[in-house]
């Protein structure tokens, strides 16, 4: 079946899931920004976990080097970042390929693209970590210590509970800055959400049908991530008292 | 001084500078003598410049009337103000500026009165396009601190001010718009360096900003690397000329702190 001029096929038919319709496209483009923004976000929180402890309790070096780190990512803009990684995460790799005596590979898109975000939600992650550490009472770690226990055992049972419910809000943000920044990747070609979206609407110039449906798509990720979130703050702040008086 | 220079530090610091050094020696910068691209990097920091002063301006400008009908408004304006903000904040800014750019670009020249209209030569051109979808942007995420900073001023402040028989716009000039905008200046600096880094966003509309320049030296070179880096190295020098601005205005409004 042919399809007939765009202009003639209602809204609803090219947003669909038919022959002439644009809806797998879209869903498939979520898909994509959503495993993206999943996978940037928990590499970011590996990464962050890790720079934290290292900024407070790292020695000399490491703190200097955590500090560039951070300070870098967060005053260069996400879209000049992911072009510098995007070239030197894959021209790396397969430096060090070639070097072993493999053979180049084409790394998938989507690993890339959580390779790079994730190295930029890792600075900011280290930053709020490292805030909801310092929040946490130093008579808690302390009591901790002088009971004898390793600092893996204190960091797993006592700071990173306690710390939870104070860099939920900081990480909230990130993980909606997250899903936001993964329509960057559009930029460089990768099919997620926004690309998608713009195929769609520039083939069939239905720009006032694509365009608020995809808004839509991220509005959905963002409210139903903030209601998510609220009850996740609610069960870490169980037990405290309420400031609110 | 002391402090900073510890052992461990001087050498780090010794690496980077052989770092550098070794960027300048061996990496390829011939592209910087050519006359032309001097003038397109210095036009392209400038745009950068202006599309950043212009959208905090005007953006900030929205962001109170947006705040404040959130803070105290009666309902009908401050749900339309909300339902703005939670646009503005939950969608991304490249999709914004596509649906202006694409969608109303293509709109406009269908309707006559517009074509007709004294408007229409700027309107043919991208930048307008680009102001306008980054204000809203400011004025979205501005509208949410605003309102914070508006209900932040302490009550007694606006109380004394009517029992002094202030009218409420004077009041508002006088007494509540200073003290909230006093308190939003150093999340103001972070903010500034956020609408810094989304200023790149505006190349994908065709404007020469220096994100597009260096684009448009590394298609005509082939060379990739060199001047990803100089852009790098430039929006950390406008980061940190923000920085310093924001510190020295803060220096000037006096603060107690208990």
């Amino acid at each position: 079946m042919t399809c007939p001029p765009p202009a003639q096929i209602p809204a609803l038919e090219l947003l669909g899931f038919g022959e002439c319709g644009w809806g797998a496209t879209l869903i498939w483009g979520l898909g994509n920004s959503i495993v993206i923004a999943l996978g940037a976000y928990a590499l970011g929180f590996a990464i962050g976990i890790c720079g934290a402890f290292g900024k407070l309790y790292g020695g000399p070096i490491a703190k200097d080097l955590l500090g560039v780190y951070t300070t870098i990512v967060r005053a260069v803009p996400e879209l000049v970042l992911i072009l510098i990684l995007f070239y030197a995460f894959t021209g790396l790799l397969n430096d060090v390929l070639l070097a072993w005596g493999y053979d180049r590979i084409q790394i998938s898109p989507i690993i890339t693209g959580i390779v790079v975000l994730g190295v930029v939600q890792g600075a900011y992650q280290t930053e709020v970590l490292r805030g909801g550490i310092l929040a946490v009472p130093a008579g808690q770690i302390e009591a901790a210590r002088a009971m004898g226990m390793p600092s893996g055992v204190v960091a797993r049972r006592i700071i990173l509970p306690l710390m939870t419910a104070n860099a939920l809000p900081g990480l909230a943000n990130l993980w909606l800055n997250a899903t936001k920044d993964t329509a960057l990747l559009a930029v460089i070609g990768f099919s997620e959400l926004t690309k998608a979206t713009y195929q769609a609407s520039a083939t069939t110039k239905a720009f006032f049908v694509f365009y608020p449906a995809a808004m839509c798509l991220y509005l959905l990720i963002s409210l139903t991530s903030t209601f998510l979130i609220g009850r996740i703050e609610k069960w870490a702040r169980r037990g405290q008292r309420d400031v609110r008086g | 001084m002391q402090d900073f220079l510890k052992p461990h530090r001087i050498v780090l610091i010794l690496i980077a500078a052989a770092l550098v050094i070794w960027c300048v020696f061996e990496l390829n910068w011939s592209w910087l003598a050519n006359p032309k691209y001097q003038v397109l990097i210095l036009q392209g920091i400038w745009r950068t410049i202006w599309i950043l002063v212009v959208t905090m301006v005007v953006g900030m400008v929205l962001a109170i009337p947006i705040g404040l009908a959130q803070a105290a408004g009666p309902w009908y304006l401050a749900t339309p103000a909300r339902v703005f903000c939670t646009i503005i904040r939950g969608t991304p800014l490249l999709m914004q500026l596509w649906l202006l750019y694409y969608g109303l670009g293509s709109l406009f020249p269908s309707i006559p009165w517009i074509k007709d209209s004294a408007l229409w030569p700027y309107l043919r051109q991208a930048w307008p396009f680009a102001v306008v979808a980054l204000s809203l942007s400011v004025a979205g995420y501005e509208g949410e601190v605003m309102r914070g900073a508006f209900k932040g001023v302490p009550h007694g402040q606006l109380e004394a001010a009517k029992s002094m028989g202030m009218p409420a716009f004077t009041m508002f000039r006088r007494i509540w718009l200073p003290q909230a905008l006093q308190r939003v200046l150093p999340t103001l600096g972070g903010e500034t360096v956020s609408q810094l880094k989304s200023t790149p966003l505006v190349s994908t509309i065709t404007i020469m900003d220096i994100y597009a320049v260096t684009g448009r030296i590394r298609q005509d070179t082939f060379i990739i690397y060199e001047p990803l880096l100089l852009l790098a190295v430039v929006y950390m020098m406008i980061t940190g000329l923000i920085v310093l601005l924001f510190r020295w205005f803060e220096s000037r409004t006096p603060t107690r702190t208990a």
